[in-house]
């Protein structure tokens, strides 16, 4: 498989009043044709940032100061505006965690779908018409002809989800980047929106970031995960390996503060503390404070290291019982 | 079996949009508007015995958040009753409906939304045991300590505005608040909900550790089916206004009767399903302001025949422990 995306030491700097935050401090990682890559943290880790790095969304006093994003082999993260907004909505789409900040609220559904068509193509309207017309027959939207004349506030939560999806496939983008889609959404609604994500990524080769802080949302749709906690990825690998045999101790907690069936009753695993201040980061490894398994060389920040396909940050990797 | 420490005996909330003038001018030349009614309960009952950990499930519009509200006494029942320890409380006056008033208390989602910015937390947490005549206002502060020591909040903070604590201390702030003028039943509406992974773990092993320390009755609201699994004794799920099923939280997880029960537990993304194909049940929640006839959940159901159009299924008992509201429960 090809590599769609390869993004080696991001670096995405706030340049606040109050000090330089460094959302982004040294990010790689690749994702390949059809595959859908977790980016799991917290708030404030930096997924979401990442995210809107690639697509150039940054705006100051954020910047992005270092590293390269490669897609289909063409370095992004310096290019200029114009071959940008080429590459936006086209080649790479985003569909954001809420669907009211994708669609304009003034216009209706089939000017905002058809407007991204012959944004990047030169065809009828009416092609472009039907053309959006079957994105929402494919995301699951009964009588699609009616919704396109809908206004976004009187469709519902899901409704506009699914709508901010076909959008984002309309021109069957290389790569997909999913800003936690399904966190404002119900169970069932988000086990439809899942759904008509994993069909669609499954028959036209979409490559997919999928955004969450949510581990078991990943566990049962992504290929690969990567969990980044303050700015930096600390562990890296095929799903099965990172959640049946997490390394990292920020992963081993993550994994042991989910509730799940045979922990019932029990005391949860809990990670001490909370997430650092990003303007006042310790230095060396940025998790030591909050880590059991700290020790004197955590004070330096540790690399990383790479075994067995498996990309890791820490000076101290455990053996943990599986969390599940 | 003990009698139940809180009883809710059919009740039902019902909000209606009044028109306005312009409206009812509309309505006396003839035109079809008229007041529109969103049954957010629909003739409720449960029973939740002393120190039991009830948890209730069901998605946002199903009226679960609005049921937690009448229980804490925020919103007036339109019909149908909540005892506590077997007294009507809507009945009850003087120092006996305070002191059940007091004895209920609510823990909101939004720790952001529901503390007052303006005070600080020695006087969020310290009003009302003091106005209720708790303590005297000489011993607030060392109160106020001990309570903020319970929920895990450093005491020497207690000085600051909730601005400067995090999404997780704010929620102990809340629960602190809630557990100062000593409750016996607490409603968690979402209380979780809003904090991070990491966080939520801390947070629910405060609530299991005061249930024990302080021998506390909870009712547990929630999306999250992983969470209350976790926590809860007994789970209700809610579906448009009604219960649908109720049963042990190990019975219901293990075979849960109703079709939507059904769906839920599918549907939730746990850690040990792998690459699987979702294969979500169809369309969404029906507009609880036209609901369908018969059986709420009819158009999504699987199982959805005739009677379910035509009939509303009662909660029935389908065994010693266990009830749930549908006409072909068997068939699952």
């Amino acid at each position: 498989m090809s590599d769609v995306l390869e993004v080696v030491g991001l670096r995405t700097h706030f340049f606040t009043h109050a000090g330089v935050v460094k959302a982004v401090d040294g990010v790689d990682f690749t994702v390949r044709k059809g595959e859908v890559m977790g980016l799991v943290g917290e708030s404030g880790s930096g997924k979401s940032i990442t995210g809107f790095s690639i697509l150039g969304l940054i705006d100051p006093p954020g910047r992005i100061v270092d590293g390269s994003i490669r897609f289909n082999g063409a370095e992004i993260a310096s290019a200029p505006e114009p071959e940008l907004q080429k590459l936006r909505g086209n080649r790479i789409a985003m569909i954001f965690q809420d669907p009211m900040m994708t669609l304009n609220p003034v216009l209706r559904v089939d000017t905002q779908m058809i407007e991204a068509i012959l944004a990047h193509e030169d065809i009828p309207r009416q092609t472009a018409w039907e053309r959006s017309r079957d994105a929402l027959g494919l995301v699951g939207i009964p009588s699609p002809e009616e919704r396109l004349r809908a206004y976004p506030h009187q469709l519902s939560g899901g409704m506009r989800q699914r709508v901010a999806i076909a959008t984002a496939f309309l021109n069957r983008p290389d790569l997909i980047i999913a800003d936690e889609p399904t966190t404002a959404l119900d169970v069932t609604i988000q086990a439809q929106i899942i759904h008509e994500a994993q069909k669609l990524t499954r028959q036209t080769g979409t490559a997919m970031i999928w955004i969450t802080h949510d581990l078991a949302v990943v566990a049962g749709l992504a290929d690969t995960i990567s969990v980044m906690y303050a700015g930096r990825i600390v562990e890296q690998g095929k799903t099965d390996d990172v959640i049946d045999r997490p390394l990292h101790p920020y992963t081993v907690g993550l994994l042991g503060s989910v509730p799940s069936a045979n922990k019932r009753g029990q005391r949860l695993y809990q990670i001490e503390g909370m997430t650092p201040n990003m303007l006042a980061m310790p230095k060396g490894c940025a998790f030591a404070p909050r880590c059991r398994a700290a020790a004197p060389d955590c004070a330096t920040a540790p690399e990383i290291t790479k075994t067995d396909g498996r990309r890791l940050r820490c000076h101290h990797p455990q053996i943990a019982e599986a969390a599940t | 079996m003990t009698a139940p420490l809180l009883e809710i005996r059919g009740v039902s909330k019902r909000f209606t949009k009044r028109l306005d003038v312009a409206g009812k001018i509309a309505r006396r030349l003839g035109s079809k508007i008229r007041e529109e009614t969103v049954h957010a309960v629909d003739a409720v009952d449960l029973n939740i015995s002393p120190g039991e950990v009830l948890g209730l499930v069901g998605e946002s519009g199903c009226g679960k958040s609005t049921l937690g509200r009448v229980v804490a006494g925020i919103h007036a029942a339109s019909d149908g009753q909540v005892l506590y320890g077997g007294k009507d409380i809507a009945t009850l006056s003087g120092a006996e409906k305070r002191a059940a008033t007091l004895a209920i208390q609510m823990i909101f989602q939004d720790p952001f939304a529901s503390l007052n910015p303006r005070m600080r937390v020695e006087d969020i947490i310290g009003e009302a045991p003091r106005v209720h005549g708790l303590i005297s206002a000489s011993d607030t502060s060392d109160y106020v300590d001990e309570v903020m020591g319970k929920v895990g909040l450093d005491p020497s903070l207690k000085r600051r505005y909730p601005h400067q604590f995090s999404g997780g201390q704010r929620q102990r702030i809340g629960i602190a608040r809630a557990l100062a003028v000593k409750p016996k039943f607490l409603v968690c509406d979402e209380a979780i909900a809003a904090l991070d992974v990491s966080i939520q773990a801390q947070v629910i092993n405060l609530f299991m550790d005061l249930r024990e320390e302080l021998g506390l009755t909870y009712l547990f609201i929630s999306h999250d089916l992983s969470v209350v699994e976790h926590i809860a004794d007994r789970v209700a799920i809610m579906y448009l206004g009604r219960i649908v099923e109720s049963a042990p939280t190990e019975e219901l997880f293990a075979a849960p009767k109703h079709p939507y029960t059904k769906a839920l537990l599918a549907e939730a993304p746990r850690l040990d399903q792998r690459k699987r194909d979702f294969a979500p049940i169809e369309g969404e929640i029906p507009s609880p302001l036209d609901p369908p006839p018969g059986c709420h959940f009819n158009p999504r159901c699987p199982l959805a025949r005739d009677d379910c159009r035509a009939q509303r299924p009662m909660l029935e008992a389908i065994s010693p422990t266990r009830t749930a509201a549908c006409h072909h429960w068997r068939e699952t």
